[in-house]
């Protein structure tokens, strides 16, 4: 279900209606980003932001350290395939 | 692409999998049959076949294809209100692709088109707006489906059309949750599950915390897991290290996307625009309570189903069908008797025979109806 | 020929029709000759054997909508169709016939520009449109304008091209990235709201297939890959000789927008259409060499060795993970997707 694919903000058409450009692999697609504004993120600082685009909508924010987080952890298992001393799949307890 | 290529590396994945391999036989050494984890989403059922995913996993290990397919499981009778909609003549029917070629009781929404019914596919609820905007004469009707990743695209649109004044449009609402049918699904005597890859998108949008009673009730680990191959790998070990170190607690693989809390802006739509139904019939799996979301009163007028007046029929599940047991992950899709004969992807008789993403049509399109090749010999015993 | 919009005059056989022969079409076709005019176009035998020994004869209608996309139009894709059709084959693609079926009301300077496009793209490939006709259509009977051409070629002595001829081992390859024109046409219709920098890859095969057959006679088979992509031609392939291919997933070129493009709306590069793309198979021992021929092509720079014909039947996919998955015959068209 739900297909969705990350884009970054190219443009910002429409302030107060919340609607921007967004760049998924060079194709451009007009977004709705009212999800991922909030006021500690106006509309113009969403420009340049990476997010999930699904139906036309941004979804929600990639927070890049997350995924840097993510990566990390499989450039380790990578590492560790050869002694495999302990899986090393830490508990991440979801938040909250 | 950012944030996917990375995520699809296969040097990246003998690590998980030599961990997985390790896993399975240790959770295996004392107990018959393999450790069975589902992937509600048709989503990552997508990728699992569209990498081969499941010849890597170790005979320990099994992965059973959820109902989290949105097309899926729609009932027949809802696709035959969607074409009784398109009789209205001043109606123009918009909806995703998705749903075009699902079999209603006697035609699908493409053999309607053909004979003439004006349906417009669009890529986002937004477009269907947009031919409202245009056609100030016809009633334009968005044929909503998708799980809570898909409803607040609807509600904005239905605020969007509220806000500037836009009459004509209206919603033909589908959309389904997720919790309540896989709580139908834990509470179904036969079930054979040991634990749940959750589903990445509609958590976008719900966050971590709804799965709670999966954990706390039914017992269950669930790792929310994001869409790319090493992402369900990634996921599928963390499911079964809980259940090595006897846990059952809803964790999240996909901390780039998810918070534990959702997505305020589109849950507080969602909330404004819908209302749960009392219940809600999933093919396949028959009615859930509280599985559907319909339009609240205060948006009536933007409710096809108020709007127009429709036949609401019953069309019963094909009796040699076994989706509601593939879906329990008590048989395999060629355990069925009409699966690859009676029932194909060019004419399914069943629910997971109908999308791309459902079981049937996944195997047969991928497997062509055969079981999956033996998996690679073990390379690795125990740890 | 000053008639802003064509009517049904245009197709009547009168002199508005004449005015159009002769001021649109025979102008920019230009065929040589004193009978032009005639009602069949008359070929010199004797030139044709002069080029090889057996006829290649071929037609193909051209629908799509719209008639202008980017990187072509549906004029010069008339022309290419055919001609690819008939260079697959190791002809030398010669002439061209030129019906046209017209909606009334469409724009004259429409008309002119499609005609000037497929005089162009013949020019290219060089062949000459000999012969044709015009039918002008009620206003709704047609969408704007269709083509139907039909092309003969002559092919090369000793080339012999056909699926029934693939073997176990036989290398497969493909000029170039796929999915290009699909996507090009999907975007331009609009209706998806989308923006890319994607143009069609339509463009004529024969000098290409040229340099492939010369430093490979022997060369299996050769298909464009139009309709139904990459994975169509090959399960075509795979079912004539009764033999099966994998494709290796790592070796596929696709560009970023169409990959893009995919992900957005959960399309298959494979079967996305192409109309530019000769998939072409090879013994083993040619390989290398047949690779080489085609990246030295401005058409064929971009080429890759994309798999292998195998034992067995059907064709199927090798992920970069070493897994394997079917590529079956399409059902239906690809619709957009969102789950």
């Amino acid at each position: 279900m739900c297909l969705g694919i990350p884009g970054q903000i190219l443009e910002i058409t429409d302030g107060e209606q919340k609607l921007a450009i967004v760049d998924v692999g060079g194709v451009r697609r007009g977004v709705n980003i009212a999800c991922i504004v909030d006021e500690d993120h106006p509309v113009e600082s969403c420009l340049g932001d990476w997010v999930l685009v699904h139906v036309g909508f941004a979804l929600n924010r990639i927070d890049p350290e997350e995924a840097q987080i993510t990566l990390d952890m499989l450039e380790e298992m990578a590492a560790l395939q050869a002694t495999l001393a302990d899986p090393p799949f830490g508990p991440i307890p979801a938040q909250g | 692409m950012k944030y996917v290529q990375e995520f699809r590396d296969p040097q990246k994945a003998q690590g998980l999998l030599a961990a997985i391999r390790a896993l399975g036989d240790q959770l295996t050494a004392e107990r018959p049959g393999p450790i069975k984890v589902m992937e509600v989403c048709g989503g990552h059922t997508h990728a699992i076949f569209k990498y081969g995913l499941e010849a890597l996993l170790p005979p320990t290990v099994e992965l059973v294809h959820g109902p989290g397919c949105p097309v899926c499981i729609m009932p027949r009778g809802r696709l035959d209100d969607a074409i009784a909609l398109t009789q209205y003549p001043s109606v123009i029917l918009t909806t995703f692709g998705d749903v075009m070629r699902v079999p209603g009781s006697r035609q699908s929404l493409l053999q309607a088109k053909a004979a003439g019914a004006d349906i417009r596919l669009v890529y986002s609820p937004l477009d269907a707006l947009e031919i409202a905007a245009a056609h100030p004469d016809r009633q334009v009707v968005f044929f909503a489906i998708g799980f809570e990743t898909t409803a607040p695209s609807t509600a904005l649109t239905v605020l969007q059309a509220e806000r500037q004044g836009i009459e004509n449009f209206s919603l033909f609402c589908n959309h389904v949750l997720v919790v309540p049918a896989l709580e139908a699904l834990l509470s179904h005597p036969n079930l054979q599950l040991d634990g749940f890859i959750g589903p990445g998108h509609v958590s976008v949008v719900i966050g971590a915390r709804p799965y709670q009673v999966i954990a706390e009730r039914y017992h269950k680990p669930v790792t929310i897991s994001g869409f790319e191959p090493l992402d369900i790998l990634q996921s599928l070990g963390m499911v079964l290290r809980q259940l090595a170190e006897g846990r059952c607690q809803v964790e999240n693989q996909y901390t780039r996307l998810v918070q534990a809390t959702g997505n305020p802006v589109a849950l507080a739509a969602m909330a404004r625009v819908f209302v749960v139904r009392d219940q809600f019939e999933w093919r396949g799996l028959g009615d859930i309570p509280a599985s559907g979301l319909r339009m609240h009163p205060a948006y009536a007028r933007f409710d096809a189903e108020a709007k127009f007046t429709l036949p609401h029929g019953q069309v019963a599940d094909h009796r040699a069908c076994a989706c509601g047991e593939i879906l329990q992950g008590v048989k395999k899709p060629w355990d069925c008797k009409v699966f690859g004969t009676a029932c194909t992807p060019e004419h399914p008789l069943g629910a997971c025979m109908v999308s791309s993403e459902g079981a049937c049509a996944a195997y047969y399109k991928y497997g062509h109806g055969r079981p999956h090749p033996a998996p690679p010999p073990r390379r690795l015993a125990q740890v | 020929m000053t008639d802003p919009t064509v009517t049904l005059a245009h197709g009547n056989g009168g002199r508005a029709m004449q005015d159009l022969i002769t001021g649109v079409l025979v102008n920019q076709f230009q065929p040589q000759g004193p009978t032009v005019l005639e009602d069949q176009a008359r070929l010199p035998l004797a030139e044709l054997l002069t080029l090889g020994d057996r006829l290649a004869f071929t037609t193909d209608s051209f629908v799509v909508d719209p008639i202008f996309f980017p990187g072509s139009d549906i004029g010069a894709l008339a022309v290419n169709g055919t001609v690819n059709d008939l260079a697959v084959s190791g002809a030398i693609p010669c002439y061209l016939t030129c019906a046209l079926i017209l909606e009334e009301g469409l724009p004259m300077d429409t008309l002119r520009r499609v005609v000037e496009s497929m005089a162009r793209a013949a020019q290219q490939a060089g062949v000459t449109i000999v012969t044709g006709d015009t039918k002008v259509v009620p206003r709704g009977g047609a969408d704007k304008l269709f083509i139907n051409t039909a092309g003969i070629g002559v092919m090369r002595s000793g080339v012999t091209p056909a699926a029934t001829q693939l073997q176990p081992g036989d290398v497969v390859l493909v000029n170039g990235p796929i999915g290009n024109h699909g996507a090009a046409i999907l975007v331009a219709r609009g209706e998806l709201a989308l923006e890319t920098d994607l143009q069609s890859d339509c463009q004529p095969l024969h000098g290409l297939v040229e340099a492939i057959v010369a430093v490979c006679p022997e060369v299996r088979a050769m298909r464009d890959a139009t309709r139904g992509g990459l994975a169509t031609v090959l399960n075509e392939f795979a079912d004539s000789a009764q033999v099966g291919i994998r494709l290796l997933e790592e070796q596929l070129p696709v560009e970023a927008a169409v990959e893009g493009l995919c992900e957005l709306l959960g399309l298959d590069p494979l079967y996305l259409a192409n109309e530019g793309k000769v998939v072409v198979v090879v013994p083993p021992d040619r390989a290398a060499a047949v690779l080489a021929a085609m990246r030295s092509h401005p058409l064929g720079t971009h080429s890759q060795i994309i798999g292998e014909v195998t034992q067995g039947s059907g064709v199927y996919l090798k992920t970069g993970f070493g897994t394997e998955r079917i590529i079956d015959r399409l059902v239906d068209d690809q619709l957009p997707r969102i789950c």
